[in-house]
């Protein structure tokens, strides 16, 4: 498997929960009730230790003697492969909850399928992610449904995020050549697969929401291949302000 | 004229880790916990493997510490911990001595069988630790720690953890 683009799996899968646990880490202290705020940080708990897992293979398989801190705080924006929706900003509570939904349910058809993978070290990392993700997306789901059919400013401020929120869903559905690559060797899904699953799940979900499935078509992408948004800029800046100010910094 | 190392049975070196208490809920032991999965001298070298209950728990290198400081302390010179992923731990691990101690702790033991899978929506009937109750009700899916979540008992009124099943 050398000429395998598994790097590039492990930085997306690791950077896109990196940068949404940072984001989601932007709720501590400020979310509508404590049982939340702790809920919140817990989440991004779960995402961070994630990211150590695949951010330390990534580390281990380019083979550049950097660790998974190295590649979380020493790299330029240029360099993070997320999906562009973990680094959106988090809005109101709604769409916070919003994005972590639409994101948990991508997340977990993607690591049942890695779960399998014969690349046992990307197989062992998804099966123990799996069992946090599985939670996660009861969570939001759950969240989303009372959110949505709730009251009409609750449901309003769902549908709004949704609205917002859907044009950056499309990234995690569509295949490119590294996608395409992974799967053919049958190391990676096919992202159709995670699509069907992904559209099986929100459909769900929203019509028991009672929220409108949008009809955009439009999809932006980029975050895969290193064009973000502005906001990743300011995510990086504050998250790797110590390791710049004070390179080598240790607890 | 040298004296050869001394290398106690495994059995006695598990029988010094199941009186190492978790540092989140020292009440059960990492034994009761299930994450030692294997020890075994190897070279010369015992080698413990410890799997982590969640990816992010920030108790991991807490309990790294502990184990080595206990078997050091016991006078383990040549050491090494292995952390092992797979099979990814589950609840299912915890031993029912384990699951006593964590009920007269005041923390829910996992309800078998209900480990999570899908974003099922369903949740357990948790029993109250305090007065046995079924009428209880999921306040939070997280508590204090990433491997808790919130309850309360519509009996005795008692808000509780309960440690949740994956």
């Amino acid at each position: 498997m050398g000429d395998l683009p598994l790097t590039d799996l492990c930085l997306r899968m690791g950077d896109t929960c990196l940068i949404l646990a940072q984001r989601t880490s932007e709720w501590v202290g400020h979310a509508p009730i404590l049982e939340e705020d702790i809920g919140l940080a817990n989440i991004a708990l779960d995402l961070v230790g994630q990211t150590q897992l695949w951010l330390g293979l990534a580390a281990e398989l380019e083979g550049k003697g950097r660790s998974a801190d190295d590649l979380a705080y020493r790299r330029d924006q240029g360099a993070f492969r997320n999906l562009l929706i973990a680094e959106l900003p988090n809005g109101d509570f709604g769409r916070t909850l919003m994005r972590q939904y639409l994101v948990d349910a991508w997340h977990y058809p993607m690591l049942k399928a890695l779960a399998t993978s014969p690349e046992p070290r990307i197989a062992e990392i998804a099966e123990k992610a799996l069992k946090e993700v599985s939670y996660h997306l009861a969570r939001s789901a759950d969240l989303v449904i009372s959110l949505g059919d709730g009251t009409p400013e609750s449901h309003a401020r769902m549908q709004a995020a949704l609205d917002d929120l859907w044009a950056y869903t499309g990234e995690m559905l569509t295949a490119d050549d590294i996608d395409t690559a992974l799967a053919e060797a049958g190391v990676g899904p096919d992202l159709a697969a995670i699509a069907t699953a992904w559209h099986a799940h929100v459909d769900e979900t929203l019509a028991r929401a009672t929220l409108d499935k949008p009809a955009s078509g439009y999809m932006h992408k980029g975050g895969k291949h290193g064009r973000h948004s502005e906001h990743l800029g300011y995510i990086l800046a504050e998250m790797q302000f110590l390791q710049r100010a004070y390179p080598g910094a240790t607890w | 004229m040298t004296t050869a190392p001394h290398h106690p049975a495994v059995e006695e070196i598990w029988s010094w880790l199941s009186a190492v208490p978790d540092p989140e809920i020292p009440v059960i032991s990492l034994v009761d916990l299930g994450i030692i999965r294997d020890v075994s001298w190897q070279d010369g070298t015992l080698v413990v493997k410890v799997t982590p209950t969640y990816s992010g728990c920030p108790a991991t290198s807490v309990i790294n510490f502990e184990i080595e400081k206990a078997l050091r302390g016991h006078g383990v010179a040549d050491l090494r911990l292995e952390r092992q992923l797979s099979p990814a731990w589950t609840t299912d691990w915890i031993s029912a001595e384990g699951r006593a101690k964590l009920r007269r702790y005041g923390i829910a033991p996992p309800v078998a069988g209900t480990a999570c899978g899908g974003g099922v929506l369903s949740n357990p009937v948790v029993a109250c630790p305090r007065c046995g109750s079924s009428n209880t009700e999921m306040v939070s899916r997280f508590g204090s720690t990433p491997c808790k979540a919130g309850y309360r008992c519509r009996d005795c009124l008692e808000p509780f953890d309960y440690f949740k099943c994956i």
